[in-house]
């Protein structure tokens, strides 16, 4: 079937130890390639494991958009869509640039990795200021769902292309906004975890690093990386633009 | 039976010009699925959100995460993954669409 | 009796000088190892270990229904007494069982390789089964949870005052442990094979646990999903499964079902690689088609995903959709019997001996096949109605958990054990445990397929007295089957220090890892070997021995 997967030979005791047996060569393994091939079939794995962890909040959120369309057209239009446009570019910049740094390690370019990832960080940390100023509006308004959580905007619309609704259909609001709040949550928890490791990758490049034909870590991150990326395009159809109010 | 002929995988390195490409195509679909949304086309607007969301996803894999140069077991592997996603959400959507609440 | 077994000269055999075990001295080279072989003892002490717990509770739950009224515990209690028991047979033991012990250990060498593909992730597989279990412990040890291991909202969000926030996060934290394992064998069995080790020659374990792992690695994310959903609306209760908020409790269901069904084949299926390999051994015959078995073991992985509203029938799901699921659940049950009838050909006309990992064997393909079939009345909807929620479904999957995948487990441990310790344990012992568990599985189990049958409902304490007597019956088999399970906690360790010495392959089988030595050295091959027959293939043993000089040491 997949025959680069089998290992090339029997391990040789007489090869050279620098070329085809580097340090970071791992001893369960016979060639460089098998390593670097296993590596990136886990971080897949792992982000399947991902995509059905993200599925389950989907299935949520499609099931209760349909059942309270018009506490869920209500509740996305209080989300500012120029904040998310702009997440969402900052996000593919971030992608950008994370690409640019799997590719400077694999050129062996220390300096444009070391910019690459902080590029990244960087963008990461936009992102996620720019969630709390969106997080922050909700606070302020009285849409985190709970006990601040407030019907009146959606009782008594201020806007009026809005439709008032009932309020029993106002309270199922705050079934959207949970959502918006779980969904958008769990996908900056992994931004989180994602930056701190981008510190963490940072630090090892700064010392070398990455750039002597291990780029593994860097390659399997990036996926990682992507995969948080992919996770926000289609967070970001879903929750902010699918019930806009059309230009009039 | 012999041993199989060991193949190398070529390591295909992607070139800023691929990545340059595809960022460009991502930040005009992004503003594309804006613009459009405050489009009123009904039923349409879920199925173009999506639609465009799923196009930049596919981007983002091909050409980012590199599946257009890998083995066809990652790809199995990324369609195994969203297969069985599409499971979750149709199967269960089988059952809220056949029940007869007057809701869908 | 005829046997198999061919050990090396007791007078003058001896242990390995150098194997896994003595490699390294002290606690931290076994706490932090990232060695298969010792990751898989780490888990068998543990898994062991929380066996017994989850069994006290079972002890507990049948010494309480001797009587009809309820007066050995409290209703809160006994609602304790069988969730603790669910989640921690299910989650502690019966999902890492044989993939954890025998998996880690086995599934490396069967490949040909020095480990797998992830050691350290492996070790952190089993520090997260730590961790999940000292979670469940501790709420075990604050009061319990008493939902019932299937976590049923809006009882389990809204409606109880129990550890479930606390028990949530040990299943979910154990649920990554099961994640990592089922990750690390993909990748082994896909990248880690030995030169000339194809597809078709790897032995039936690993398609077994390969599937196992499919179903860990897409299925158990879903777990971990609804879980956090459970754990927020506890905190938050905003009612996203509350029906008098608007939230639907069907949609818990589904989520969980979702995982939960796959579950019960991540369970069975490497039971069932277990007994591939158990009964060719001791048939001395390769197994009747192999490709078929390889095959059914990836469609029973793919079809569990179909199915899992079949626990849903009387919950509020559609009619349609019940069709749907009920039509599906039909057809999972095809690569399961095409696996018991490739079985039994494997028998017919092998030369069968009656070893313990054998008798196992037997009893798994009488005591799966009636707990299969029951599950084939249960997927269809007229006797559903009737049968689901008594303890016919207690019956069924214990026939098929205990009966089947527990068998299983022990034929996997008295089979392995040999290559594991170097040792082996006393056969006359094991005979007496095996068929002492044997009959007393069928005493315990068989009269609640009766019971359920004539309608006594399941996570009940108190039933009406008509029923005593098959619950009196129901407590005995209980008893004895306990003893059959005390007995190898003896004769095991016993072994270790007493058994005879095993040799590299007492039982005469082809597979790698019975070509190098009992216990393995740490990377299990000085040289990486280059498989060139096929599984299974006794005349290639034959040959191999005949021209062979055994020492050992």
């Amino acid at each position: 079937m997949d025959s680069q997967a089998i290992a090339t030979g029997p391990a040789d005791p007489h090869q050279e130890h620098d070329e085809a047996h580097p340090a970071y060569l791992r001893h369960h393994f016979v060639t460089v390639d098998q390593q670097r091939e296993t590596a990136s079939f886990g971080m897949w794995l792992f982000l399947l494991t991902e995509i059905m962890f993200f599925g389950g909040l989907f299935m949520a959120y499609l099931l209760y958009r349909n059942w309270y369309y018009d506490a869920f057209v209500a509740g996305s239009n209080t989300l500012s869509i120029g904040l998310g446009t702009t997440n969402t570019a900052v996000l593919i910049l971030s992608s950008f640039t994370m690409a640019m740094g799997v590719y400077s390690a694999e050129i062996r370019n220390r300096k444009g990795l070391l910019t690459s990832l902080s590029l990244t960080i960087f963008l990461g940390l936009v992102f996620l200021g720019i969630k709390t100023v969106e997080y922050h509006d909700k606070y302020v308004e009285h849409h985190i769902p709970g006990a601040s959580f407030s019907v009146e905007d959606f009782v008594h619309p201020a806007d009026k292309r809005d439709v008032p609704l009932a309020p029993d259909m106002a309270q199922h609001a705050q079934l959207y906004f949970f959502l918006y709040f779980a969904m958008t949550g769990m996908h900056a928890l992994h931004m989180i975890i994602g930056i701190s490791i981008l510190f963490i990758l940072l630090y090892q490049a700064w010392h070398g690093a990455y750039v002597n034909g291990h780029t593994s870590t860097i390659d399997n991150f990036g996926l990682y990386w992507h995969f948080v990326d992919i996770v926000w395009i289609f967070l970001f159809p879903l929750l902010y633009l699918i019930s806009r109010h059309p230009l009039k | 039976m012999s041993n199989p002929v060991p193949v190398q995988h070529e390591h295909h390195i992607v070139g800023p010009k691929v990545y340059l490409l595809i960022l460009l195509a991502l930040l005009v679909l992004t503003a594309t699925t804006t613009g459009v949304a405050y489009i009123d086309m009904g039923i349409f607007n879920p199925i173009v959100a999506l639609g465009i969301g799923c196009l930049k996803a596919v981007l983002v894999i091909l050409f980012f995460m590199h599946i257009r140069y890998s083995s066809r077991v990652m790809m199995l592997t990324v369609g195994a993954g969203f297969f069985t996603f599409l499971v979750l959400i149709t199967m269960t959507l089988s059952d809220y669409i056949s029940r007869n609440w007057g809701l869908w | 009796m005829s046997t198999i077994v061919t050990l090396p000269n007791q007078q003058d055999a001896q242990l390995p000088k150098l194997s896994y075990l003595n490699s390294e001295y002290g606690l931290k080279s076994w706490l932090l190892t990232g060695d298969h072989k010792r990751i898989a003892m780490l888990y068998l002490f543990s898994i062991t270990f929380f066996f017994f717990i989850g069994g006290a509770f079972a002890g507990l739950i049948r010494l309480e229904l001797l009587t009809p009224l309820p007066d050995l515990v409290a209703s809160d209690t006994y609602n304790k007494l069988f969730t603790m028991h669910g989640v921690i047979m299910i989650f502690l033991f019966l999902v890492p069982s044989v993939p954890a012990t025998v998996g880690n250990f086995v599934i490396p060498i069967m490949v040909g390789a020095k480990d797998l593909a992830f050691p350290k992730i492996n070790l952190l597989s089993w520090y997260l089964y730590v961790a999940g279990a000292c979670f469940l412990v501790f709420a075990l040890l604050n009061g319990g949870v008493d939902t019932g291991w299937t976590f049923t909202t809006p009882l389990s969000t809204h409606y109880v005052n129990t550890h479930v926030i606390t028990a949530a996060m040990g299943v979910f934290i154990a649920g990554f442990s099961s994640i990592f394992t089922g990750l690390n064998f993909i990748v082994t069995i896909h990248r880690m094979r030995c030169p000339g080790m194809t597809w078709f020659r790897l032995p039936l374990f690993c398609w077994s646990n390969y599937a196992a792992s499919l179903l860990m690695v897409l299925g158990t994310p879903v777990l971990a999903i609804t879980l956090v959903l459970v754990m927020l609306e506890r905190t938050v209760g905003i009612g996203v499964f509350d029906p008098t908020k608007g939230g639907d409790p069907i949609l818990f269901q589904h989520l969980f079902w979702f995982y939960s069904h796959p579950a019960v084949y991540i369970m069975i299926l490497p039971g069932m690689g277990v007994i591939s390999e158990v009964i060719s051994t001791f048939s001395r015959k390769r197994v009747f088609g192999y490709t078929a078995v390889a095959f059914s073991s990836v469609a029973i992985a793919v079809f569990g995903f179909f199915v899992w509203a079949h626990h849903m029938f009387i919950m509020g799901v559609s009619n349609y959709s019940a069709l749907v699921f009920s039509l599906l659940t039909m057809l999972v049950a095809v690569p399961s019997a095409i696996k018991i009838f490739n079985w039994s050909a494997t028998l017919y006309k092998g030369s069968i001996t009656f070893e313990t990992p054998m008798l196992y064997a037997f009893g798994f393909m009488g005591l799966f096949t009636i707990g299969g079939l029951t599950g084939v009345f249960l997927g269809s909807l007229g006797m559903d109605i009737h049968l689901t929620e008594t303890y016919f479904i207690v019956a069924h999957f214990h026939f098929v958990m205990v009966g089947g995948m527990l068998m299983a487990y022990l034929s996997g441990v008295h089979f392995w054990w040999p290559k594991m310790t170097g040792r082996m344990y006393p056969e006359s012992m094991s005979q007496l445990s095996a068929v002492t568990t044997f009959i007393g599985f069928i005493l315990t189990f068989f009269p609640q397929f009766i019971v359920g049958y004539l309608g006594m409902p399941r996570r009940y304490h108190a039933y009406p007295p008509e029923f005593q007597v098959l619950n009196v019956l129901s407590t005995a088999g209980a008893s004895v089957l306990g003893i059959g399970y005390v007995l190898p906690m003896l004769y095991m360790p016993w072994s270790l220090k007493y058994g005879k010495i095993a040799g590299s392959n007492p039982w005469q089988a082809t597979g790698l890892e019975w070509q190098i030595q009992s216990p393995p050295l740490t990377e299990n091959f000085i040289d990486i070997p280059i498989m060139d027959h096929e599984a299974y293939d006794y005349d290639w043993l034959a040959h191999k021995t005949e021209h062979e000089v055994t020492t050992v040491g």
